[in-house]
């Protein structure tokens, strides 16, 4: 046991941070999360200039374009980032889903053509699972995708989908057998969101941003060479790219967590904070620590076993709470203050959008209801509620 | 950073699950001969020479199984005392117990007190014990009476240093505490049927159980924080003793309570074991300082240093 950096985490650790001194632009720096930033031109360039770094695919294998180092040095450049307060490479939903789905389950020829440009930032990915009648219970996806010769014609709605607004393709999870129900019957496939019969229109959401959006497909035509696993099996391709979506966030919910602590701190020092409010950012602190521990001990569990530790189910559930109460409690030190918007409100409005975008943190990635469901099931091995 | 266990940690750990599951109220001179009383003393002096880290296993374990022996009061003070006292505590000839206030813990097993006086920790000499009822009964409270210093172990400077420590073991501890309370209660849900289906599958039973779950494993990651920072002389000890101290503490009550209600009547009764779990956690709660005193002290630490 060892909570010091080895030598080689410490020299990677460096150049991570080296680099981003020198790279990351002013303008990017201490991004909101906002709109605005999240799929601008500079993102894109910034995206790009990641790739060119070597930090797009750090843990995915060498003959995939990736680095093929062990997901301690991804945890550590999430780490990093987090800590530069950089905007993420546009492609999180490619590198963190689609991108290990693709290398789980594609097709050579897949692979070849999808995986480097997905690298690059030239391609833009968006997922395609929930839909209006498919949150939390996703094996109740209704969007269609018949077989019409060499194709499938696809008719239905995706909902609460990022990035879809400027994606060029999405991982969608279709009903393929009409007469099936629940797990079976289901397709996974990459459809081209710039072809015929797909429409995409933006939700705005509580803090007035449209980061996600809702996906129409009527008579979409994918062929059939696009289908990710097998034809019917879409439901066990899904769970890799979840356990992906679960797996790698830890590490950056941590650190991005890590640097609104950093923050409330500060504000608690400009602001005064009482000895109630002070137990309270002492809490949150506390509790920071632990989600960092805890995210390290998963991580010791997936490189030994190959699969992460238990512990590492409780990282979101854990983060999204905490993100909540912090970015409260800034709120609360800042008064009606937190009530004025840019270009009247304190720190350009940081606190009062981070606070209302923190309430989808217990939604979004599996609501803390069915996260809790899973610890009770699946780690403490109760037996289901249904 | 590897957070991994030693394969040595986890063979000690697996000997000392198996020994106090069949020797529940073992003798001070069982566990020398085991080797734990010296664990983190130096082989010159007859110990293990294993670090604090190994030590940790072994207090997570006593935890859980409510062990009755001064084994966290002499770990405390152990390293600080003169060689050939250490020697006595490896070879089991003598344990330990530190009377900092009026109420001293483990005072009907420790063999020895310590005081502290002026700048100096002595031993207590010539003075009489009266062991009290106490809620929890594997580490019942006492006072002394009378005696005077006797024989001077060490300079109380170490006072910072043993007070963290102590937070680290009492966090260790109750991390496990919290964890057999939530074991005992999976276990009994899972077998206990109420309108023709196991308790557990409500989720108005299991999601508090998740709860507790998702809490001890945090404590349990600020508690290993806490024993590698005592192991290393790391600046972070202080901090994060009594971050892990608060947390874990705060898990295991709260876990305990958690437990006793989804047992239901059973959970409240004297017929089970649950009741004295959640008294060890109670006890550790009250130690060394509240839960929000050391947050305030982690609070100053953050805000106040600038």
């Amino acid at each position: 046991m060892d909570f010091r950096d080895s030598a080689d985490e410490a020299r990677f650790r460096d150049e991570v941070r080296a680099w981003f001194d020198v790279n990351l632009p002013d303008e990017l720096r201490g991004h909101r999360g906002g709109s605005a930033r999240f799929d601008g031109p500079e993102v894109r360039a910034w995206s790009r200039a990641l790739y060119d770094g070597g930090w797009s695919g750090i843990s995915w294998p060498a003959e995939y374009g990736g680095r093929g180092l062990s997901p301690r040095f991804q945890a550590i450049y999430l780490e990093e980032e987090a800590r530069a307060e950089a905007p993420p490479h546009i492609g999180v939903i490619g590198l963190g889903m689609a991108g290990p789905t693709i290398i789980a389950h594609g097709s050579e020829a897949q692979k070849e053509r999808y995986l480097q440009p997905l690298l690059a930032a030239d391609e833009i990915w968006c997922q395609g699972f929930s839909e209006p009648g498919a949150g939390s219970d996703l094996a109740g996806v209704r969007t269609s995708a018949r077989l019409d010769g060499d194709r499938f014609v696809l008719d239905g709605q995706k909902v609460w989908s990022s990035y879809a607004h400027i994606a060029d393709y999405c991982i969608l999870l279709t009903r393929s057998d009409p007469a099936s129900e629940r797990h079976a019957g289901l397709t996974y496939m990459i459809v081209d969101m710039h072809g015929p019969g797909v429409e995409v229109r933006p939700l705005t959401q509580i803090t007035g941003e449209a980061e996600f959006n809702e996906i129409f497909f009527s008579s979409a035509e994918v062929p059939v060479e696009n289908v990710l696993g097998e034809i019917g099996d879409g439901w066990g391709v899904a769970m890799t790219t979840l356990l992906h979506e679960r797996g790698t966030l830890g590490f950056a919910l941590v650190a991005r967590l890590e640097v609104q602590v950093r923050k409330l701190v500060s504000l608690a020092a400009d602001r005064g904070a009482s000895p109630v409010q002070r137990d309270a950012i002492a809490r949150e602190w506390i509790s920071l620590q632990a989600l960092r521990v805890t995210a390290y001990r998963s991580l010791a569990a997936l490189e030994r076993t190959g699969v992460p530790g238990p512990e590492g189910s409780i990282l979101k559930l854990q983060w999204s709470e905490a993100n909540q109460r912090v970015t409260k409690l800034a709120l609360e030190l800042l008064g009606a203050d937190a009530q004025l918007l840019p270009p009247n409100a304190p720190y350009d409005g940081y606190w009062t959008l981070q606070q209302l975008r923190s309430r989808g943190n217990t939604i979004e990635a599996g609501t803390s209801e069915i996260l809790r469901s899973i610890v009770a099931e699946r780690v403490l091995g109760l037996p289901r509620s249904r | 950073m590897d957070l991994a266990f030693t394969p040595l940690q986890d063979e000690l750990r697996a000997q000392a699950r198996r020994f106090l599951e069949s020797t529940p109220e073992p003798t001070w001179a069982s566990l020398a001969e085991l080797g734990w009383t010296g664990a983190s003393v130096a082989e010159e002096h007859g110990g293990a020479g294993l670090s604090f880290l190994e030590e940790a296993v072994l207090h997570e374990e006593a935890g859980r199984a409510l062990l009755h022996a001064p084994l966290w009061s002499t770990s405390c003070l152990l390293l600080f005392l003169p060689a050939e006292d250490q020697a006595k505590v490896a070879s089991g000839e003598a344990s330990w117990t530190v009377a900092l206030g009026p109420l001293v813990p483990d005072l009907d097993t420790a063999t020895s007190v310590a005081i502290v006086g002026g700048d100096t920790v002595w031993e207590l000499a010539g003075f009489e014990r009266e062991i009290l009822a106490t809620n929890d009964p594997s580490r019942p409270l006492g006072v002394v009476s009378g005696g005077e210093p006797g024989r001077e172990l060490c300079s109380s400077d170490v006072l910072p240093a043993l007070r963290t420590r102590s937070l680290a073991i009492l966090a260790l501890e109750a991390a496990a505490v919290g964890a057999r309370a939530l074991e005992l209660s999976v276990e009994y849900v899972q077998s206990r049927m109420q309108f023709g289906r196991p308790i557990g599958s409500y989720q108005a039973v299991s999601h508090p159980l998740a709860s507790s779950y998702t809490e001890l494993e945090l404590a349990r990651s600020l508690a290993w924080w806490a024993a590698w920072c005592v192991a290393e002389d790391d600046p972070e000890a202080a901090i994060a003793a009594a971050a892990a101290r608060a947390e874990a503490a705060d898990a295991a009550v709260t876990a305990c309570e958690r437990a006793i209600q989804a047992h239901g009547g059973i959970g409240f009764t004297w017929e089970h074991v649950l009741h004295r779990l959640y008294k060890r956690a109670l006890g550790i709660q009250s130690w060394e300082a509240s839960s929000a005193q050391l947050r305030a002290e982690v609070a100053s630490e953050l805000l106040d240093t600038a």
